[in-house]
């Protein structure tokens, strides 16, 4: 077991190592750099910097080196934990990082337990009643639910819930919290916020979530052992619990290496449309304004989150499966 | 799997037991010898056609084939015409009868300034009415070869312009966007698949048939591209694109960028069916037979599995249509002039808008639509897709 832990957490440096290059490639990648369009900004307001102010700003950000001394620099720089300047905001990119991180992981772990809460009871459900209202009811939600683009959910509920109670429900937090400091308060006031982007995100993974676990739930049930229980006078409920859906959920946590990063990506989505200042819309912003530094530390970010998913799941189905263990 | 899959279905011993035909087709006469002899894709299609809903989506896609061919066929108003001042008219509704009479007409709308916000305002006018032309004339389009002005439904007065489902912020036509939106967003889609089907059963294919090193580092890449989150990838990708591209380059790139993460499922799938088939007997008796590499994966391998590649891949059209929906509607994808479903619903993205005009979301429910089509589609494949299995 210490053996599979340690080498699956030895692939995360040279995972990150490939993604650095991946990212540094994609954010030197658009002709121009900020300057370019931070000229253009302040042309738009009126002012204007000449071409010497601009180079000198160049090379005050190192904008002017070659690429290569460029990427060593960057690295060289997040190493030491330095994740370098917004020119954007003019705050370092980690705090303005880190302030956001907090609720982008509380969106996607709210809905990762809640898809889970509703993906294994209306699984089990429709296993045990193959054929039933409730299943053909599970079914077409779960179809639906698959179909139906996070983004476009959420302009429908955000819809709904202006036309029909007249709630505006956008933003993270309520004004009075907007700038605060974290605490208590505005935890519980995120908490508020949080529950529509929340179920937005869940219903698509959960309406997979179910598919699988019906399916693997009714391959075990034909299984000689549940006839063998069912002999020994075993309820229908006890059976059910104790041997199936233990089996059936074990592929279920497989999927959580896919499921985690899906859930990160799926949460910038739904924050841009619902302006959630989580790091999504940040991410947007840097990447339409060439930002580059914040836009690739964020990248790396995501990145390492949907690494940190991945691991997460080898190592708890190590451990709800003794199988992979042992190997 | 099944492992003799259609290697020789000729020979398969118990027909009836292996497909379960429909019962009044098993009483038929000689349905035994018509199954025994049938060919694989028949066999599929047997299958295939026992679900409704699968059916019901194939008949759909075929219409849905023709807007993607001529849009403007079933467009009746040019895709970019604007008047500000028939900005946001709602929904224009269709009807069939009149006075008992069949006759194709839609409700008048009649716009008056609120004189408190001076906002427009429409209102349905009761006593007129548009009148409709079935295959009415309206602008020119290239049919082929052929110039005509031929379209679905026009209105019947020359110059009079009808919204069917209603307007948007600059007085566009959403119902003919909508026709050009489905052929943009579905081809991206489609082409997209076809180029990660393409990408996925080459790399899966060396990957699975040499073995080896090879084997290892297309797994390894394979892996890596698993643990990439896909969408703020994407988002940079789409970002990286110069802005001074032409519609179609970005078109073009976006597919590319779509496919070039998209390929790693299809790509683990056959290399894993390559790997179970590769030591069959089959197989052998054709490298015996003195058949070049390319023509067994080709000729032998590839079609005992086509049909599940086909299947995968159908089932991977939504999640295509989808990435791509978002990332225009974020802004990064596909943009104006182009229209997908994506940069419609731009239009509907913040909530006073949405209230005022509703209809404006409806470029999404028709991405709905095509999603759930495609993966009823692929459903059914996927279960049609192995007429040995039970």
């Amino acid at each position: 077991m210490a053996s599979y832990i340690a080498k699956r957490i030895l692939v995360i440096p040279f995972l990150l190592f490939v993604f650095s290059i991946l990212i540094f490639v994609l954010i030197q990648a658009p002709p121009g750099d900020f300057m370019t369009t931070y000229s253009a900004i302040l042309a738009g307001s009126g002012s204007s910097l000449d071409a010497e102010q601009l180079d000198a700003m160049r090379v005050s950000y190192g904008l002017d080196q070659p690429l290569h001394i460029q990427y060593v620099r960057w690295i060289e720089k997040l190493l030491r934990g330095d994740m370098g300047l917004s020119l954007l905001y003019m705050l370092p990119n980690k705090q303005l990082i880190a302030e956001r991180l907090g609720p982008t992981v509380a969106l996607a772990l709210f809905s990762f337990i809640l898809s889970w809460l509703i993906a294994i009871p209306s699984g089990i459900y429709s296993a045990t009643h193959k054929n039933s209202f409730g299943d053909y009811f599970f079914m077409v939600l779960n179809y639906i639910g698959v179909a139906i683009p996070n983004f476009f959910l959420a302009l429908l509920l955000m819809w709904f819930f202006y036309v029909k109670f007249g709630w505006n429900l956008v933003g993270l937090f309520s004004p009075e919290f907007e700038a605060a400091p974290w605490s208590w308060a505005k935890f519980l006031d995120m908490l508020k916020h949080l529950w529509l982007p929340g179920i937005i995100l869940a219903l698509g993974g959960s309406a997979r979530l179910t598919r699988v676990m019906r399916a693997n739930l009714l391959d075990e049930m034909g299984k000689p052992y549940m006839v063998t229980g069912r002999a020994k006078g075993m309820s229908e409920w006890s059976l059910v619990m104790k041997y199936p859906v233990r089996l059936a959920i074990n592929p279920l946590v497989s999927t959580i290496g896919n499921y985690i990063p899906q859930l990160f990506s799926g949460s910038l989505i739904v924050a841009s449309v619902m302006n959630l200042q989580n790091i999504g819309p940040l991410l947007l912003q840097a990447l339409s304004m060439q930002d580059m530094y914040l836009s690739g530390s964020i990248l790396l970010v995501y990145c390492l989150l949907a690494i940190l998913g991945t691991i997460l799941s080898d190592l708890l189905l190590a451990w709800v499966d003794p199988r992979i263990r042992l190997e | 799997m099944s492992e003799k899959n259609n290697s020789v279905p000729e020979e398969t011993k118990e027909p009836t037991a292996l497909v379960d035909l429909d019962l009044d087709e098993m009483i038929r006469s000689k349905s035994e010898e018509k199954v025994s002899v049938a060919s694989n894709w028949k066999l599929v299609w047997w299958r295939f056609r026992k679900n409704k809903l699968a059916v019901l989506s194939l008949i759909l896609l075929f219409f849905v084939l023709l807007i993607i061919m001529f849009p403007d066929f079933f467009a009746n108003q040019k895709s970019e015409e604007t008047n500000a001042r028939q900005a946001f008219v709602p929904i224009q509704k269709l009807h069939f009868f009149r006075d008992g009479k069949p006759d194709l007409w839609a409700d008048k709308m009649v716009g008056k300034r609120n004189p408190k916000t001076l906002a427009m305002e429409w209102v349905i006018d009761e006593e007129g009415y548009t009148d409709l032309k079935f295959l009415g004339k309206s602008f020119k389009w290239k049919f082929l070869f052929w110039e005509t002005n031929v379209h679905l439904i026009t209105s019947a007065n020359p110059g009079e312009r009808v919204f069917l489902l209603g307007s948007d912020r600059m007085g566009r036509d959403q119902y003919s966007r909508l026709m050009y939106a489905t052929r943009t967003s579905l081809t991206v889609g489609l082409v997209s698949v076809l180029l990660s089907v393409f990408l996925g059963v080459v790399l899966g294919g060396i990957s699975g048939y040499f073995g080896g090193a090879v084997d290892m580092v297309i797994q390894r890449l394979i892996e890596i591209l698993n643990s990439i989150p896909y969408v703020p990838i994407w988002m940079a990708m789409a970002a990286a694109l110069p802005r001074e591209w032409s519609a179609e380059q970005r078109f073009f790139a976006i597919t590319v960028i779509l496919s070039l993460l998209g390929w790693t499922t299809l790509g683990r799938e056959v290399r894993g069916k390559f790997m179970s088939i590769r030591e069959e007997d089959f197989v052998l008796a054709a490298e015996l037979i003195g058949c070049s590499k390319a023509r067994i994966i080709m000729k032998h391998m590839v079609p005992t599995f086509l049909s599940h590649i086909i299947a995968t891949g159908t089932l991977s059209i939504p999640a295509m249509i989808v990435n791509e929906t978002s990332l225009s509607f974020l802004g990064l994808g596909l943009r104006p002039p182009a229209i997908s479903y994506g940069v419609m619903l731009q239009e509907a993205q913040n909530v006073q808008t949405m209230a005022n005009a509703s209809w404006l979301m409806i470029p999404g429910l028709v991405l709905v639509i095509a999603v759930l089509m495609f993966n009823l589609i692929g459903d059914g494949l996927r279960d049609a897709a192995d007429p040995y299995s039970k």
